[in-house]
């Protein structure tokens, strides 16, 4: 496969993830606002802001419907919905003849729902529907990915795409949160922090499927061992590595020329790293670091996947 | 119409002009041609709104698929739907067996005269074709001198522009011998057409035209370089900027073979590589939709960042083939036309099958004169542009227009020739809910591989806009499907 192709397949992918992530953290994060207590208003949308990877936030303006109205449609904005689903149809535009034709329909849907009237409409009546329309948009493109692409060299670099991205802002969103929540205090149960916490949870639709491993029960221990390490829900950051692993080895098994060997270091010792270690063992040392070493080691295989599969030199390839 | 038949059309043409110019449905007097009768019966049938119905169906599915194209020059909306005209254009069996012969002979033709241009030149040599004409083409192409080429093959996409005039008759208005387009739309207008009119489809017996992009891809295979019997075919497209780049993924996609930019290939040891996630991979066969100008900024024009350095030294080599091959726009200059049915008689002594149009060559004094007096009258193209780009269409200039014209052919006369305004033929077209004529040319696709395939149709062109004569998809022109009838 050309690398070209595979980098904009790749990208298309994590665009599409971040456009979902975006959707369903502003959802939460509105929903919190409209109970009383915890922290305020400006307060919670900067936590949001960085869990989008905005470290410096996003300077509020003291009109909730504004600053939501951008961060869905503001193109020019990085962090936006509407920027992310340009990227991602910009790049698959790119690699029209690589990825089938339902699968380009479905995107150029979502493309021209976003940017329709309809889409401002259905946002001044209910921002969450409106949202939930966009998560839906991209659910689809994702099942009619998965049932008419060939599973080759290109579905697999849509997989690394989406699982890295994914990884990457689950570890983000608990570094952020990890300050204000994960430590653990008396009162958790109760009161203003139990809806933050299943607010957390809600960011990566883990609510339902937390309840069926611990119960409704929530702690913020057993919120972090979920999302860490927990190896069968698809947003649990083991999970995502593990896809990630999986499909750098089908790439590598498909083409195989080049055995990338730093590469499958370092995704297998992250890999060992979320299977090995237990919560305990997290809570007992410095998780903020612990998580922080996460997020550093997916920039890292990003960096080497470039490095193996997109902008190696000639020499280099040359020389096999 | 047969007494048998009775159909009422008068709701549906209402008052739709007939005059001098051929109308493709309908006799002068006004008669639904045989050919047209079922689909004239059919539209009659239909209430009044289905049309418009069935319209904004495929409208909205050209959207959704992202059928479109990109209009240079302008900012805001630049990603277009191909604008598209529901009712089909019908060719009979007796003329395409015309054309088909027409455009055999003329495309064996000009593929001899750009070999012997770039070999012996004997045609030159012998007077037939001027010298100076020639070399002075801003198409010609030094580098091509004396370089063999696979199969003798230089043409192997053609893509050339017939108008009916009002004797009913098809001319050549020109050849389109380096990137011709256009053969993406002919076939989703024929996958489209099949869904919105299926009885009348298969009620006609119409000729397939689905299979092209195999021929397409087999005519590339067969130009492949000796002793690559596995040929890595690639088609090189400009980017996703290009205002045809749909078409470029589309006939990827339907060939199977990989859509490359320039950024993809690298050349080593006059190779062509280009860059996978596997490593590098050899490239045999370029299907090019990229200018020679843009094609190798070490030959070719250094500014352009769309080619690959390095390429046409691979090309020399023979490591390479590249399709059609750099140097045919020499025989797309609209002054070297005029010569067109010179060279079917110098290289096969035939008489021409299917004519020119009467082109006035502005380098000759004679001509000039004639022309600069009736510039109202002509059309007056410059030789290298295409895409209905640098026109003067006399009867629709202005004063100012002409004495600016006038005085860019004193300038340079070499640079323009005129043709008569042509009354082209004129087809109906379907305009809020009624039929009303519009001006069509037809463009068939010719491939030229092993032998000449012709895939049975092409692309009809409309201008849309009422009375007016320019089809091009970049200034308001559309399109429809074409039925070759068995």
């Amino acid at each position: 496969m050309l690398s070209r192709v595979a980098d904009s397949l790749y990208w298309m992918s994590r665009y599409l993830e971040r456009a979902e992530n975006t959707s369903r953290l502003l959802d939460v994060t509105m929903g919190l606002m409209l109970d009383p207590g915890g922290a305020n208003a400006e307060q919670r949308w900067q936590r949001m802001a960085a869990a989008l990877g905005r470290t410096k936030g996003i300077e509020w303006n003291g009109s909730l419907e504004d600053m939501s109205h951008k961060l869905v449609f503001d193109h020019l904005d990085p962090s936006s919905v509407t920027y992310c689903i340009n990227g991602a149809r910009e790049n698959a535009r790119q690699v029209r003849e690589e990825i089938s034709s339902e699968q380009w329909q479905r995107l150029n849907r979502l493309f021209h729902h976003i940017h329709s009237p309809n889409a401002q409409a259905q946002f001044q009546s209910s921002v969450s529907e409106m949202l939930a329309s966009v998560v839906d948009g991209i659910y689809l493109f994702k099942g009619t990915t998965d049932t008419t692409m060939i599973h080759g060299q290109g579905w697999q670099f849509i997989r690394l795409g989406r699982y890295l991205e994914r990884a990457y802002a689950t570890a983000t969103l608990l570094e952020v949160f990890q300050p204000d929540l994960l430590q653990p205090s008396a009162e958790e149960r109760t009161g203003p922090l139990y809806l933050e916490l299943v607010g957390l949870l809600r960011c990566c639709t883990s609510f339902e499927a937390y309840c069926q491993v611990y119960t409704a029960d929530v702690s913020t221990d057993r919120i972090l061992e979920f999302l860490l390490f927990n190896r069968d829900f698809p947003h649990a950051i083991c999970y995502c590595i593990e896809g990630a692993r999986q499909a750098i080895e089908a790439i590598q098994a498909s083409g195989g020329r080049r055995a990338p060997e730093e590469l499958i270091a370092g995704i297998g010792k992250l890999h060992s790293l979320l299977i090995f270690t237990t919560i305990g063992e997290t809570l007992a040392g410095d998780s903020a670091a612990f998580l922080h070493n996460i997020r550093a080691q997916c920039l890292r295989i990003h960096e080497l996947i470039y490095r193996y599969y997109v902008q190696y030199s000639i020499q280099s390839a040359l020389a096999v | 119409m047969t007494a048998g038949h009775p159909v009422e059309l008068e709701p549906l043409f209402g008052d739709y002009p007939l005059d001098q110019a051929y109308d493709e449905m309908r006799e002068p007097a006004g008669e639904v041609r045989e050919q047209y009768r079922a689909l004239a019966e059919t539209l009659a049938a239909l209430p009044a709104d289905e049309l418009r119905r069935r319209k904004q169906s495929v409208d909205l599915a050209f959207l959704t698929q992202g059928i479109t194209f990109t209009v240079y020059g302008r900012e805001e909306g630049t990603e277009r739907i191909f604008p598209y005209d529901l009712l089909p254009r019908l060719i009979t069996a007796r003329e395409w067996e015309c054309i088909e012969r027409g455009l055999t002979q003329r495309i064996t033709a000009l593929n001899l005269f750009l070999r012997d241009v770039y070999s012996d030149a004997k045609i030159l040599n012998d007077k037939v074709v001027p010298r100076d004409l020639v070399y002075s083409c801003k198409h010609y192409r030094r580098q091509m001198r004396g370089l063999q080429v696979p199969r003798n093959v230089y043409i192997a996409v053609v893509g050339s522009d017939l108008l009916r005039l009002n004797t009913g008759e098809f001319v050549v208005l020109e050849d389109n011998l380096r990137v011709p387009s256009g053969v993406s739309y002919m076939l989703t207008n024929r996958r489209v057409m099949k869904r919105t009119f299926p009885q009348l489809f298969s009620s006609y017996g119409v000729r397939p035209i689905e299979h092209y992009p195999q021929l397409l891809l087999s005519t590339l295979r067969s130009l492949a370089p000796e002793g690559r019997p596995e040929p890595n075919i690639v088609l090189l497209t400009p980017g996703v900027f290009n205002s045809a780049y749909f078409e470029h993924t589309y006939l990827a996609r339907q060939m199977g073979i990989d859509l490359v930019e320039g950024r993809d290939l690298v050349t080593h040891d006059n190779i062509v590589y280009m860059r996978t996630t596997d490593g590098l991979k050899r490239v045999d066969v370029i299907y090019r939709r990229v200018d020679d100008d843009f094609s190798d900024p070490l030959v070719f024009r250094s500014d352009s960042a769309l080619g690959c350095p390095g390429l046409f030294n691979a090309y020399r080599a023979g490591n390479v083939t590249v399709s059609n091959a750099f140097g045919t726009g020499l025989a797309d200059d609209k002054a070297v036309y005029a010569y067109v049915p010179k060279m079917i008689r110098y290289y096969l002594n035939e008489d021409p099958i299917l004519p020119n149009v009467e082109t006035f060559l502005l380098s000759e004094e004679k001509d000039r004169q004639h022309v600069l007096a009736n510039l109202d009258k002509l059309v007056i193209k410059a030789v290298g542009e295409s895409g209905g780009y640098g026109m003067l269409i006399g009867p629709k200039s202005t004063a100012r227009q002409r004495e600016d014209f006038a005085r860019q052919i004193e300038a340079n006369p070499r640079n323009y020739i005129a043709q008569p305004t042509l009354d082209f033929s004129r087809a109906p077209c379907l305009v809020e809910d009624r039929l009303e004529p519009r001006h069509v040319d037809l463009r068939p696709y010719v491939l030229f591989g092993d032998k000449i395939n012709i895939v049975p149709g092409g692309l009809t062109r409309v201008a849309l806009e009422k009375g007016s004569l320019v089809v091009n998809s970049s200034q308001g022109g559309g399109s429809k499907d074409t039925w070759v009838l068995e």
